[in-house]
């Protein structure tokens, strides 16, 4: 390959990937000539690499899609608006990371910076790419840089969530490579186009049964990344373990590049792979999926019940939550499809990065939040907002993107009752826990008097995602047109 | 359709001036929180009221309607008419709706005075409340199902907070079993809602209306479960028989203020909605619910009366009488007459004055003496004679007495109920006698006999004494001059009677 090849590339599809690259080498340079408590300048600095990003992406969205490196990175309208997703997360954490303090300074702020900016750049290769290598190899770096971020803080109860995540994430990783692997077998090739065209033209019952068989492989690893039944009981003990802006990259980052893989693979191979009765294959195998979405609703928000930990109580919800997009992601409606899990997957950022930024400050017990509307009224009505959020109450980002999967579920072309019915039974579950939250901050007399203090940048995160979870829920325009318009 | 009247707008939010203020003030000065609560219910009050007298001069409420586009929902380019899946941002009012309007903006103000009781956290109580006030004002003033949805949960979340941290002892269990029930209730007609939303691309009341009177695309199997879905999940508010405990929890436990404005207005929204939108959209199906419609209006109406009869505690005797009344105003719908519909809309206007007079007057009580109990209370008649008489007066209005609203409200259920069934009115009119043992069983053991409870005996201050003498002159002039209430109305029962080709 000579260089004038390597030139005719369009780089500038993978404009943002190496804003983060870059920012990644320059970052674990700095870090080892830094003085020890100069940490706050090196996270400003993987800050404005994120903003940088999300800059050119902006700029991006005007071209179409382009598609270098033999198909295996695509740069689509798709890649783009769930690539802008993927770093507004980060950035919300990565602001969450730099107020992060630990009593006996355990966490490592340097190596947590260029870790998870390479768990950033797996997910957002993972959004652009049209093979599975690059979606393979995406998802590795996500993921093995996760495994060292839940541990990060070397105390027992990181490292024992670390472990267990290794654990659960080898095991997951290796059902969905098996997944895969059948999809190679079958299409002799790696390229998603190229097994489009291959499987749309099959109409061989062995070949749709082993299509078949892939299908809910795959599922089943993907639905680590996820945090959904059946690979869910590693949610739990990883987010309460994990330092709470590693949580919250957990349950939100690492979750919405989850969905992008599963989108990526399942509507446009099994979207697309002919099945028996004229239908496709993931039209005739999604009550598979279904089935797993009401068990994964129910599992979540049954079990949350019983939280006396915040952190816990979230990561069972969020279990919950990936139920209610999954609802939409089988529903396959003509009109809505993307922007609701695109919408929906905004809504949740918001709303849960909110709140673990709260619990961040005030600690993960329930206890903690006893009387807090007496100790600290913002916060407190901050916290208010997300979880009202969360439960969908209306005038909130969560209760419009809970409408929209409705509407979703409701307009698809078979509509599958028993979906609708455990989304909404799992709402009216959903009240009783994050209502009991509230019941703490508002009804009960506080532990102790003083104030918490709150570092300024996770003040600046809670106000953010306070404003946009009001400004989404009264008017939901405005992020529904950046969708639309792009 | 564009209309750009403000005028609804103002009215539905007026409350936030107030509520700005009230939150900026300091914890402390709890005089000037009191005062300004309640100033700031007066604008809403006016407006409100002004609106009314414009109605009843001739005014045409087609123009306050408001409509502005809001927001819309996946991606139809259409260069003209309406937009699919887009909601617009509406509100108007038909007679019905700014009669309960008004029945709002009367019983906030007293409710706002009644409120004065609370001592702890006046800042907080009040904010609540205020929300409260908007979202009760906004769902009777839109004209959007979306809308309505909004002020519908805003309600219940204010109301949780207000159960929950100025009850009594039980205050959170009361919460609990009240968002535990009302949420079930919301999540039906969230179904209802986006079923409806998913299946014909708009939530506009208006539209919704003349799409199912002159559409037959629906099956009628789709149109009945939707009908009924909606029946459920108001009848949950009313609250019909088998749902009805959250709302003993809360008339008992809840602070009497805050019950004001849950029995004078919040349980309304359940017939209000089952009125506008059930037989607003489903009128064949609602008539063929009519036997349905009529037992379970005549198992409340004798359940709660039977129950009210053995209570021990004032609050549970009017929390029963709550459930029986409301049976009178399932009876006359299930009647599907001219006389039976108007007589429960009647029923809702009145049962929400009378319910607020006797709940305030309850605050009163226990403010004065730390109990309800029929028991524990004897011989107010002698030590706070007004506070008494007022008990009695209210007591009277609830059974039914003529020249009060409630007997207008009664007469015409029943007539109503006559002309369709014989026997249900027949055991109906039992209910009727059972109200009179039971209210003037409690009442009468509280206001005569032995002087029993300790506390101060204060009889009733200016301000007290205004409150309860303005509800009382409503329910007076509601029953001496029932025309008020009727030229208001009577578009609605006609529109409820059209769809229904009778």
């Amino acid at each position: 390959m000579d260089i004038e090849t390597l030139l005719s590339y369009e780089w500038k599809a993978m404009i943002p990937e190496f804003i983060i690259l870059l920012t990644i080498i320059l970052i674990s340079i700095m870090d080892l000539f830094r003085r020890k408590k100069a940490h706050q300048w090196l996270g400003w600095f993987a800050f404005s690499g994120i903003v940088f990003a999300i800059i050119s992406v902006f700029v991006l969205l005007g071209e179409g899609t382009i598609s270098i490196l033999y198909d295996t990175f695509v740069l689509d309208q798709f890649a783009k608006l769930f690539k802008w997703l993927l770093l507004v997360g980060a950035g919300f954490v990565l602001l969450l990371a730099v107020g992060y303090r630990t009593g006996d300074n355990s966490f490592p702020h340097g190596e947590f910076y260029y870790l998870f900016l390479t768990a950033l750049l797996g997910a957002m290769i993972m959004s652009s790419s049209g093979d599975l290598l690059t979606l393979f190899v995406g998802l590795e770096l996500l993921s093995i840089s996760s495994y060292i971020l839940v541990g990060l803080k070397k105390k027992r109860k990181s490292t024992e969530a670390a472990l267990k995540y290794v654990i659960n994430g080898g095991i997951a990783t290796a059902i969905t490579l098996f997944g895969l692997s059948y999809l190679y077998g079958l299409s002799g090739s790696t390229k998603i186009s190229d097994m489009v065209l291959i499987f749309a033209q099959n109409q061989d019952a062995s070949v749709q049964y082993v299509l078949g068989l892939a299908f809910l492989v795959t599922f089943v690893g993907l639905s680590f990344k996820i945090a959904s039944v059946p690979f869910h009981m590693w949610a739990p003990d990883v987010y309460e373990g994990a330092p709470t802006p590693v949580t919250s990259f957990l349950s939100v980052v690492s979750k919405t590049a989850g969905f992008i893989l599963l989108i990526r693979v399942f509507l446009s191979v099994f979207g697309n792979a002919q099945g028996n009765d004229g239908l496709t294959m993931f039209e005739q195998l999604k009550p598979f999926i279904a089935i797993l979405a009401i068990l994964a609703i129910i599992v979540g928000n049954v079990i949350a019940l019983r939280q006396m930990n915040v952190k816990r109580m979230l990561a069972y919800s969020s279990i919950a939550h990936a139920g209610y997009i999954l609802v939409a992601f089988v529903s396959l409606s003509p009109y809505f499809y993307l922007d609701t899990i695109w919408f929906y997957l905004l809504a949740y950022l918001l709303m849960n990065i909110g709140a673990f930024a709260v619990i961040q400050v005030i600690g993960g017990r329930i206890e903690s939040f006893a009387g807090l509307y007496r100790t600290s009224p913002f916060i407190a009505i901050a916290m208010t907002v997300f979880l009202l959020s969360l439960a969908g109450i209306p005038g909130t980002a969560g209760f419009i993107a809970k409408l929209h999967i409705l509407l979703t579920a409701f307009s698809s072309s078979s509509l599958e009752w028993a979906l609708v019915i455990a989304l909404l039974g799992g709402t009216i579950v959903s009240y009783v826990y994050y209502f009991g939250v509230m019941v703490q901050m508002y009804f009960r007399p506080p532990k102790k008097e003083e104030r918490t203090s709150i570092p300024t940048t996770v003040w600046l995160v809670v106000a953010i995602c306070l404003v946009f979870t009001l400004a989404l829920g009264i008017y939901p325009q405005m992020a529904l047109d950046i969708f639309h318009r792009g | 359709m564009e209309g750009t009247s403000i005028i609804l707008t103002c009215l539905v939010f007026s409350p936030f001036l107030a509520l700005l203020f009230i939150a900026f003030m300091s914890k402390q000065e709890v005089k000037t929180i009191r005062t300004l609560a309640v100033l700031g219910t007066i604008p809403p009050l006016v407006l409100s009221s002004w609106l009314f007298i414009k109605y009843h001069q001739g005014y045409d409420l087609a123009l306050v309607e408001e409509a502005r586009s809001w927001l819309s929902f996946g991606f139809f380019p259409v260069d003209e008419g309406p937009r699919p899946f887009s909601i617009e941002y509406e509100l108007a009012v038909n007679g019905f709706s700014l009669l309960m309007l008004w029945l709002t903006s009367i019983l906030t103000t007293v409710a706002s005075v009644a409120a004065f009781r609370i001592q702890e956290k006046v800042k907080g109580y009040y904010v609540a409340f205020y929300f409260l006030f908007i979202g009760m004002l906004g769902v009777f003033a839109s004209n959007n199902l979306f809308l309505f949805f909004l002020f519908f949960e805003l309600t219940l979340v204010s109301l949780f907070f207000l159960i929950g941290k100025w009850g009594d002892a039980r205050k959170e269990k009361a919460a609990y079993s009240y968002l535990i029930y009302n949420g079930i209730g919301s999540a039906l007609l969230l179904l209802v809602i986006a079923f409806i939303f998913a299946t014909t691309g708009t939530t506009s009341i208006d539209e919704l209306t003349s799409f199912f009177r002159n559409d037959d695309s629906f099956q009628s199997g789709t149109k009945a479960w939707l009908a009924f879905t909606l029946f459920i999940a108001f009848g949950i508010k009313l609250p019909i028989f088998p749902f009805h405990t959250w709302m003993l929890n809360v008339h008992v436990h809840a602070p009497p203020a805050a019950v004001i404005l849950h029995a004078g207005i919040l349980l309304k929204i359940g017939a209000y909605g089952l009125i506008q939108f059930g037989f607003g959209f489903f009128p064949s199906e609602f008539q063929a619910m009519s036997p349905l419609l009529l037992l379970v209006g005549l198992v409340n109406l004798l359940y709660g009366a039977v129950l009210a009869l053995i209570q021990t505690e004032f609050k549970r005797v009017l929390a029963y009488s709550s459930v029986s009344h409301m049976g009178i105003v399932l009876l006359g719908l299930g009647a599907v007459n001219e006389a039976g519909v108007q007589g429960a809309i009647f029923q809702v206007i009145s049962h929400g004055f009378i319910a607020a007079l006797l709940f305030f007057l309850v605050n009163t009580v226990e403010m004065r003496f730390q109990t309800t109990d029929l028991a524990r209370l004897g011989g107010l008649a002698h030590h706070v004679p007004k506070l008494a008489g007022f008990l009695l007066v209210a007591s009277l209005a609830s059974l039914g007495l003529p020249s009060m609203s409630g007997f207008i409200s009664e007469l015409m259920a029943f007539v109503g109920v006559f002309q369709t069934s014989l026997y249900i009115g027949a055991f109906g009119v039992i209910a009727l006698i059972l109200t009179a043992m039971y209210m003037l069983r409690a009442v009468l053991a509280i206001t005569f006999g032995q002087r029993k409870e300790e506390g101060n005996h204060i009889d009733l201050k200016w301000f007290e004494t205004l409150s309860v003498s303005a509800l009382t002159a409503f329910i007076f002039g509601i029953g001496l001059f029932p025309q008020w209430v009727t030229d208001s109305i009577i578009n609605t029962v006609q529109i409820v009677l059209n769809g229904m080709g009778g």
